[in-house]
């Protein structure tokens, strides 16, 4: 039998390190399919409760009809050394939750948001914000069925994407392809970091 | 469970890591049953959003308890080698390394 008081003083074993990349974009564009493809769990779902509550009303417990509304948003894991994990999160559906933004982006290496070449619109919302965080950002058109509704610079110019952003094309479903991808993202990243000094 | 606060006193990022102590592998009776059950998780180390999704609370539950834990000397908060709230140069190389070795 072990006792705690005749074991030798232990370090922590295992990873110590993590970073966290956000995978944006509007509803049913394949963010969690994205996350899916090259975690190494089952992507899981993580819950914020919001309390909606009027501005300049402080104390909740005088409002009568406080309602709450839960944020879901799905992520994933993917070990990158014995010391090193990185989370995958991505962006709650409904981008009225800035609140849960803030959270997600702190500290985040960057993003990649996910573009349905067929609702271009939808993507609006994640890129003003990334832009207005200075979070860098990717763009990245999920090619559902092999094939692109608009070419990359058709989209750059749509949606106002600043030249030196990078705008890739992939494969949701693909291991390899969103590893790519997220590859870009970091090198970008880098270039961003490299640039501001 | 928290008592009331729905603050954490430490802004824990959602990707931080907790691992369970000596102390609080050893712990046992006398614990919360909740955080009986983040010593028995985090054993493996998980982030702070797999305690919450793995223990079905919501994030802000989860944090708050994990800051207690901490303080209590049961859990080890692993928070990230930043610049500004970001990450250097230097982690950003061994992300990049390690995607690459996928």
């Amino acid at each position: 039998m072990d006792f705690a008081t005749s074991s030798p003083p232990e370090r922590t074993a295992g990873p110590t390190t993590s970073v966290k990349i956000v995978v944006a974009g509007g509803f049913g564009v394949g963010k969690t399919t994205f996350v899916g493809a090259v975690s190494e769990i089952n992507p899981l779902t993580t819950e914020a409760v919001m309390t909606a509550a009027s501005d300049g009303i402080d104390d909740l417990s005088k409002v009568p009809d406080k309602t709450t509304t839960t944020v879901a948003m799905d992520f994933g894991r993917v070990s990158l050394d014995r010391e090193l994990i990185l989370y995958l999160f991505g962006t709650p559906g409904q981008n009225r939750f800035w609140f849960m933004w803030d959270d997600l982006t702190r500290g985040a290496i960057g993003a990649v948001v996910l573009v349905d070449t067929r609702r271009l619109a939808d993507c609006f919302a994640a890129i003003d914000y990334f832009e207005d965080a200075g979070l860098p950002y990717i763009v990245a058109l999920n090619c559902f069925d092999g094939h692109l509704s608009h070419n990359v610079e058709d989209v750059r110019e749509a949606l106002s994407i600043p030249g030196d952003v990078p705008i890739v094309t992939c494969d949701a479903r693909s291991r390899e392809s969103t590893k790519l991808t997220l590859i870009r993202l970091v090198e970008h990243a880098m270039s961003r970091f490299a640039a501001m000094r | 469970m928290t008592g009331g606060r729905t603050r954490a006193r430490y802004q824990l990022a959602i990707e931080a890591l907790v691992s369970t102590t000596p102390r609080g592998r050893t712990s046992g009776f006398g614990l919360m049953p909740e955080h009986q059950r983040i010593c028995d998780l985090c054993v493996e180390v998980k982030s702070l959003a797999e305690i919450a999704a793995l223990m079905r609370m919501p994030l802000g539950v989860a944090r708050v308890m994990v800051g207690d834990m901490a303080e209590a000397g049961l859990i080890a908060v692993h928070q990230s080698n930043t610049t500004e709230g970001k990450p250097d140069l230097a982690l950003l190389e061994r992300v990049l390394i390690g995607l690459r070795n996928l």
